[in-house]
């Protein structure tokens, strides 16, 4: 595990990349007639500090380049490299592992475990980990300050609301310092001068972190504190 | 744990409901195990005392062997010398009715489960009270539930049919059983007159007989050429239990229903463990997007089955005591550590071999799922 964790690094640094390189990637679902093309030889590079957006119709394939790049999907071809590390040359376990150290998810709706308070949301990828320790604690009130819930720092998802979630589960997915973040759909539960916020809150953090930002998305009113937008087409993008 | 515990307290309705049905299951247990051991205590305690490994038995009676079998003299005789045998020596098992003709409780009837034995063999009993048993003198040592209907040392019965006068002179307080009736303990000579159930002289034939022979035999003796020759057959004192009136019928019962309750407590916690881990199938996706392998996550849930088990089964158990103590001396009911921990820790090991086969299911869960319905 540490030589390899070692290699990885190793790679990283004569590839001389962090962020996120996704080069001819392609996926099929299904087989045979009812195959579908979900994404079609993209290529995208994001640099760390970079906040991307994808933006395209529903069944478009956003999700699934998230899926991809986020290591929770191999692709049926291309390669995916995130830190300098290849996702698509590594094993499920080594995925699973890859996607704790290097990757944050921000999810539709947040996605929040009803029984943690959020202070605990922020703690438990550290748990997960096994680094649940006293500079862990002082990340999390750190983080938690950060995106503007420090009064709601005890409370349950139940008590929170809609943007207030998608705040915690921003915070959650900085908890690991990972190197790409990527955002499925943000803004869905939120109205508009909450989902600009949000955006805008995203855009903050992902320049102060240094993480590789891709944020898929179908709203395109919210384009303003994004750098670079791309338009996702029948898998294809522009 | 990090999860798991905080998910028992946020869920604790559903979670207390489920422990209400594990510990009224873990109640019944205790309450069976007591039955259980209370029914087999009446039965079976007196044969369970006797200081012997087997008894030896006419091969012509197969079953009910201590109403049907008889030995003879020459039986035990050639049992104490043949090699293996440590000590061999005439036992005799009879049901007798009996009238209290003097004492308190005067025209009382008493049912007796009487033991014959030579009063300086080691079968003669200890008595707590009064004294022991001597050849020729008609004295009975009673025992607990003989004492309970108000028998007490210095009084006589008199035997219905033999109409021998029967002096109590000692007592054993402890439960001492046969066929769920007090044993009384008493010479052969005595025994032989209940037995054979008519007054005055004996014939011959009936002075040099009794039930079986109570055996010890050394371990792994082979005894096969003597019970050819007396063609008697030795059994272990654990099997002739079963030739106790009703004993095996009962065990068989309790155990049938006690093997029930087990079947029933694994579907029930593996059905409410099933729904669960479905209800949290967003929530086991998420985890795994998060990176969390799944050995993580089966832990965690492991903790939690275990946990509920455990504080389920620990209050259902401590109720169950609670109950079964006041039904002692009102029902057949013994309670022992070893039978109770057996009970609830088969019930928590039924338990989680449920909740194992439920949790598995989150091995199957798809990461992918915790992406938005949007693709």
């Amino acid at each position: 595990m540490t030589t390899s964790a070692t290699d990885h690094r190793a790679a990283s640094d004569a590839a001389g990349s962090g962020g996120l390189r996704l080069l001819d990637v392609s996926l099929t679902l299904g087989d045979g007639d009812t195959a579908v093309t979900a994404l079609d030889r993209v290529d995208l590079t994001v640099a760390p500090g970079e906040f991307v957006a994808v933006v395209g119709p529903s069944g478009s394939g956003k999700s699934s380049l998230l899926a991809v790049a986020g290591g929770l999907q191999r692709p049926t071809s291309g390669t995916v490299r995130v830190a300098g590390t290849e996702l698509t040359a590594l094993s499920d376990k080594e995925r699973t592992a890859a996607r704790r150290h290097h990757i944050g998810f921000v999810f539709q709706q947040s996605n929040l475990l009803a029984s943690l308070t959020v202070r605990e949301q922020l703690l438990l990828p550290l748990h997960i980990d096994g680094r649940l320790d006293a500079s862990a604690r002082a990340r999390a009130d750190e983080l938690v300050e950060a995106v503007g819930l420090a009064h709601r720092a005890g409370s349950r998802p139940h008590q929170l609301s809609g943007g207030e979630r998608q705040r915690a589960g921003l915070a959650r997915a900085l908890m690991t310092s990972p190197a790409v973040l990527l955002v499925d759909e943000p803004t869905s539960a939120l109205d508009r001068v909450r989902s600009a916020e949000a955006v805008q809150l995203i855009a903050e953090q992902t320049h102060r972190h240094g993480t590789a930002t891709v944020m898929v998305t179908h709203d395109t009113g919210i384009m303003d504190a994004v750098d670079r937008v791309h338009e996702m087409v029948d898998g294809r993008l522009s | 744990m990090f999860l798991a515990l905080r998910d028992l307290r946020f869920a604790r309705g559903r979670f207390a409901l489920m422990g209400a049905v594990v510990a009224l299951i873990a109640v019944l247990g205790v309450l069976l195990s007591g039955l259980a051991s209370g029914l087999a205590d009446a039965g079976i305690s007196g044969l369970r005392a006797l200081p012997v490994t087997h008894l030896a038995f006419d091969e012509k009676a197969t079953s009910e062997q201590f109403s049907r079998s008889t030995v003879e003299e020459e039986d035990w005789r050639a049992w104490s010398e043949a090699p293996g045998v440590e000590r061999a020596e005439p036992f005799g098992n009879t049901l007798a009715n009996a009238q209290v003709t003097q004492g308190a409780e005067k025209g009382e009837q008493v049912n007796l489960a009487v033991f014959g034995m030579a009063p300086d063999s080691p079968l003669a009993p200890e008595p707590t009270e009064g004294e022991n048993l001597r050849n020729g003198s008609a004295g009975i040592v009673i025992t607990r539930e003989i004492a309970d209907l108000g028998v007490e040392v210095g009084d006589v019965l008199t035997a219905d049919k033999s109409e021998v006068r029967l002096k109590v002179v000692g007592l054993v307080d402890d439960t001492v059983s046969y066929g769920h009736i007090g044993v009384a303990y008493t010479d052969l000579d005595t025994w032989r007159h209940l037995h054979y159930g008519l007054p005055g002289e004996l014939p011959e034939a009936a002075l040099r007989q009794a039930t079986a022979v109570a055996l010890t035999l050394e371990d792994g003796a082979d005894t096969s050429a003597v019970e050819e020759a007396t063609a008697t057959r030795a059994d272990t004192k654990e099997t002739t239990f079963g030739a106790s009136p009703g004993y095996t019928a009962e065990s068989s019962t309790m155990a049938l229903i006690k093997g029930f309750l087990y079947a029933i407590s694994a579907l029930v916690i593996g059905a409410f463990f099933t729904v669960w881990t479905v209800q949290r199938k967003p929530e086991i996706a998420l985890l795994k997007a998060l990176g969390a392998p799944t050995g993580y996550i089966l832990r965690d849930a492991l903790v939690q089955v275990v946990a509920v088990l455990v504080g389920a089964t620990a209050l259902g158990t401590a109720i169950g005591l609670a109950l079964g103590s006041a039904m002692i001396g009102k029902a057949p009911f013994s309670l022992s550590a070893p039978v109770i921990a057996t009970s609830s820790g088969l019930l928590i090991a039924f338990g989680v071999v449920g909740a194992v086969v439920a949790v598995r299911r989150i091995t199957a869960v798809d990461p992918l799922t915790a992406l938005g319905a949007t693709r």
